[in-house]
């Protein structure tokens, strides 16, 4: 029984989302110390100094030695620090009470820990193991997330864990692992500067990872061409020298479109296709039928379009292919994101200087946090929980027999549909908020009320977390040390600024307190996530993800490591402590443990995969009834689902409501004006927001954002079809229908912008 | 301290992306009381993405200094002009109408005018302004003159500036770019139609390469395509 336990606007008063203050301290304020760290939000990982004064994070300072970035912040990164210090911030355990102002009455941690333990151990012991899942994310540590995948497995020994990432980079994951069979991006930014081409795919670079902006701007400064495949003119497209404005749910056609064209002109690689790959033959014969014509139909790209990105790209020398979750939030993710791969593949521009191919991270961790065992179906090192080697190999660290570890899990999505099913009780999560982010959440919210216990770890009260029947005060990313992988792969370290205040515990210390109260203390004793890297190190060696010779002092040394960073030579056997990274993959003559020197891609004859990247219809398509397409996506000055960014007030002045995005001739025809109260229907129901009419959009879709919570989410009316292969759910399309609204929504007064 | 000569800066707007790290960073100032002094505004919102980020310029004869009735407003041997000086302004405005690129701001709750003084205790002291720091586009760049050479071959720096019959010079650079740049995208319809249509959003810059009288010869904002 989890229902909200006051009313909305009850909790709202009492936890908030409030608004920090504008600023805090000043830049001539004398400072104790300055305390170089990274960024808490996206894939990026800018390199910040934090400027501490007692045990408080008043400011910041450029951090311009860290070569990724060099100093430069977006406004996210700029204002971080507002998230310390927090009227909303969580300060001691809070059980659920009715009564209580907000629903929650506070708790002495350690009691909440202890009921937190009796209740799992209570449902596992009338249910199974299995009765209890664990969610966890992809903005926490690696070391968290290590941790958290052999808790669910050792202490728990439940198979249900899974995590946010699952909404965010598994169709690239899944469609890396297919092509090249290890699932990174290839090279370093830095080769961007000097490429003929690049190619951005979905990805709203401007907004979603403003850093890569400059890589980007500087190679055409020398001569790049920049194509841009998105249904809106976003800050990066508008530029640029070939823009394709595809209609939602069509990149995999494009993609197959343009390979055709390439064919046709024999603007292939044949002998990069010979020697380094297989799978040709199939994928030329499925995008013969894919004329410019049909896929101009199909995709709404004028055919002189795809011609000419084919002859861009066909005749370069050198170039660069990134996506991002524009081709990868959809039910054909995995497909488009082949698609984008076979391109890169025929041209054989990969593994060469100033070419490159990647997915443009969208989480801290989005890499790290999905290598190391949170994932429903692996194990540490981008291990296969199905493999017998892997789970004996992991099994050996762990200190437990193979057949205690739990065979794989199911993913995110699927587990709220075991919770709508009774078959999981439990819950624990941890920076995860599936009641913003996940798609068809008035579903998500009907089974989050079936659960028996709920327990959630986080430093505000999410939206989610209001469910619980206990929340437990986690930390911030400036209160615990760890590593992060960012979006080249590198490796780097997040140190602590200040100590968590009140009774918050370091996320690690929360979920070693639950094994030690459940009994099961084996295995969760680290006294510091410098000893967790450590037995993670070992648990990664020989496995893809291998972290083995990446130490916390050669990370500060070197402004991160690049992995595979081996500590034995994989050929020879010899230790190679001293092993630097590997800043690019698929080098001609490289080695990998799984080729073994036949090849320089991750499979046994080295050999790349072409994959027939198929075109298939989105889910609940437009139709006759909801004729638009919907799309969603973020804003620059909002992170996810907006629980830390909501609450920080010079964020949220920046851009404080979500509003519909629609074009002119839309807007004409349906009699609605910029600024109007406008309702977007699709068949789950409906949200009233404000219009915003501008040109950048195709006339057949409108956008909103998804940040917001409560009546402002349009997850509430996404459609929860999700990818076959990779489960990511199919956020940038479904059909829908607007309308003007003849009044103005009861949040326009009730709540606050953020709220 | 000045600022030092030989490093200056400069405003690309080809480049803004609009995402405003450059305005959150300049609140961080405590001098500013949490406000910015930059200025970052859409051209046109419903018609293009497009953003103009816009810093003092710093004129070589400052229009907001020569007009103020308190002699509040100083040019500093370095090129900065500074920001008003508390004891002296009297709140009265005539900066904030004069300046022709917008700048001065009046806070009337603390009686003075505030503008961006080029980060003058970062500058001074060897640090480079923090818009142009964070700035991740790089539309706001401060360095020398031999960085901005190698770093942008495909722009010419202007700093001459012409409002009607005045030609104002300045310390601040603004890019332009050498060859005629193709119209920017502005209407995803005109890449969905064919043959294409696009709109060039024009900006009263200046070019170096052709000479004045035939810069307003027909149309005085009508010089460079940006």
């Amino acid at each position: 029984m989890a229902e909200i336990p006051a009313s909305a606007l009850a909790m709202i008063d009492a936890f908030g989302p409030h608004l920090s203050q504008k600023t805090r301290g000043g830049t001539t304020d004398v400072v104790d110390r300055l305390v170089k760290t990274h960024c808490c939000f996206c894939g990026q990982q800018c390199g910040i100094q934090l400027k501490v004064k007692g045990n408080e994070v008043v400011g910041f300072e450029p951090w311009e030695e860290f070569p990724f970035n060099r100093g430069m912040l977006c406004p996210k990164g700029v204002k971080r620090y507002l998230q310390g210090s927090h009227p909303d911030r969580l300060l001691t355990a809070l059980r659920r009470d009715p009564s209580a102002r907000g629903g929650f009455a506070p708790m002495p941690y350690e009691a909440g820990i202890e009921l937190a333990a009796r209740e799992i151990a209570r449902l596992q012991k009338a249910h199974g193991a299995g009765a209890v899942g664990v969610l966890g994310g992809a903005s926490l540590t690696t070391e968290k997330t290590y941790l958290l995948g052999k808790f669910a497995r050792v202490c728990l020994k439940t198979p249900f864990i899974d995590y946010n990432g699952r909404l965010c980079m598994v169709s690239a994951g899944a469609g890396n692992k297919k092509a090249f069979g290890v699932d990174r991006t290839t090279s370093p930014w830095a080769d961007m500067i000097g490429a003929e081409v690049i190619w951005i795919a979905g990805s709203n670079v401007a907004e979603c990872s403003p850093i890569t902006t400059n890589y980007i701007w500087q190679a055409r400064e020398h001569g790049a061409k920049i194509i841009v495949q998105d249904p809106r003119i976003t800050p990066i497209a508008r530029t640029v020298d070939l823009y394709l404005p595809v209609k939602p749910g069509r990149d995999a056609a494009l993609f197959a479109g343009v390979l055709h064209v390439m064919i046709e002109n024999d603007w292939i690689d044949h002998a990069f296709i010979d020697a380094h790959t297989s799978g040709f033959e199939q994928v030329d014969a499925y995008c013969r039928e894919w004329t410019p014509a049909r896929t101009a139909d199909v995709t709404g790209v004028p055919e002189r379009s795809i011609r000419a990105a084919a002859e861009l790209w066909g005749t370069a020398k050198s170039s660069f292919l990134f996506h991002a979750r524009g081709i990868e939030h959809h039910s054909n993710g995995v497909q488009n994101v082949l698609g984008a791969i076979n391109l890169v593949l025929a041209s054989g521009r990969i593994g060469k200087p100033k070419s490159g191919y990647g997915t443009i991270v969208g989480q801290a961790n989005g890499q790290g946090g999905r290598e190391h065992g949170q994932k429903c179906d692996q194990l540490p090192g981008m291990r296969d929980i199905s493999n017998p080697e892997h789970r004996k190999y992991i099994a050996s660290v762990w200190g437990v027999a193979e057949s205690d570890i739990p065979g794989p899990g199911v993913d995110a999505y699927e587990m709220f549909r075991k919770i709508d099913r009774g078959e999981i009780k439990g819950l624990i999560s941890i920076c995860f908020n599936p009641k913003v982010s996940l798609p068809d959440s008035e579903f998500v919210t009907r089974a989050l009320e079936k659960l028996e216990f709920y327990v959630a770890i986080d430093f505000f009260l999410n939206d989610t977390a209001q469910h619980a029947d206990l929340v437990l005060p986690g930390s911030l990313q400036e209160e615990d040390e760890g590593t992060v992988t960012q979006v080249e792969g590198r490796v780097i370290k997040i140190n602590r600024a200040v100590d968590c205040p009140g009774e918050a515990r370091r996320d690690w210390v929360i979920i070693q307190d639950l094994a030690r109260a459940l009994g099961r203390p084996d295995g969760f004793t680290f006294e510091d996530p410098r000893a967790i890297f450590e037995e993670l190190r070992v648990a990664s060696k020989g496995g893809i993800a291998d972290y083995s010779a990446i130490t916390y002092e050669k990370i500060d040394d070197n402004f991160g490591v690049f992995w595979p960073c081996p500590s034995s030579d994989p050929e020879t056997g010899e230790p190679t402590p001293d092993h630097i990274g590997t800043p690019r993959l698929f080098l001609p003559g490289s080695y990998n443990p799984i080729a073994k020197g036949a090849g320089p891609f991750y499979f046994p004859d080295g050999r790349a995969r072409f994959n027939v990247a198929e075109f298939r219809t989105p889910v609940d398509d437009a139709s006759e009834d909801y004729p638009l397409y919907l799309t969603t996506g973020r804003v620059v000055s909002q992170f996810l689902s907006g629980t830390q960014t909501r609450r920080i007030g010079p964020l949220v002045a920046q851009y404080p409501e979500p509003r519909i995005e629609l074009h002119p001739r839309l807007a004409k025809k349906l009699g609605i004006d910029d600024g109007d109260w406008a309702t977007c229907e699709t068949k789950r129901g409906a949200i009233t927001l404000r219009a915003m009419v501008v040109t950048t959009i195709r006339p057949d879709t409108i956008f909103i954002p998804y940040h917001w919570a409560g009546p402002k989410s349009p997850n509430r009316i996404t459609v929860a079809a999700q990818d076959p292969i990779s489960k990511i759910p199919q956020y940038k399309v479904c059909g829908c229908r607007l309308t003007k609204a003849d009044r103005a929504p009861e949040h326009a007064t009730d709540r606050e912008p953020q709220q | 301290m000045p600022v030092p000569a030989h490093l200056e800066f400069f405003v690309d707007p080809g480049r803004c992306i609009g995402c405003q790290a450059c305005v959150q960073a300049c609140s961080e100032c405590d001098t500013h009381h949490g406000e910015s002094m930059i200025h970052l505004e859409y051209v046109d919102r419903a018609q293009s993405v497009q953003t103009v980020p816009v810093v003092c310029m710093h004129c070589e004869q400052p229009t907001c200094a020569e007009v103020c009735p308190a002699d509040a407003i100083k040019r500093t041997g370095d090129g900065v002009v500074q920001s008003a000086r508390k004891p002296r302004c009297i709140a009265c405005g005539n900066c904030v109408m004069a300046c022709p690129f917008g700048v001065p701001e009046l806070f009337t709750e603390r009686q003075i005018m505030m503008k961006c003084d080029m980060c003058y205790d970062r500058t001074s002291a060897g640090k480079r302004p923090m818009c142009a720091t964070v700035c991740p586009s790089q539309a706001l760049f401060f360095g020398t003159r031999e960085e901005i050479a190698a770093l942008r071959p495909q722009s010419a720096p202007t700093n001459q500036f012409r409002f009607g019959d005045q030609t104002i010079t300045t310390r601040v650079k603004v890019l332009v770019p050498r060859q005629p740049s193709p119209a920017p995208l502005v209407d995803v319809t005109a890449a969905m139609d064919t043959p294409a249509r696009s709109r060039g959003v024009r900006l009263p810059v200046l070019s170096e390469r052709r000479p004045a009288a035939e810069r307003i010869a027909d149309d005085p904002f009508a010089e460079v395509e940006v």
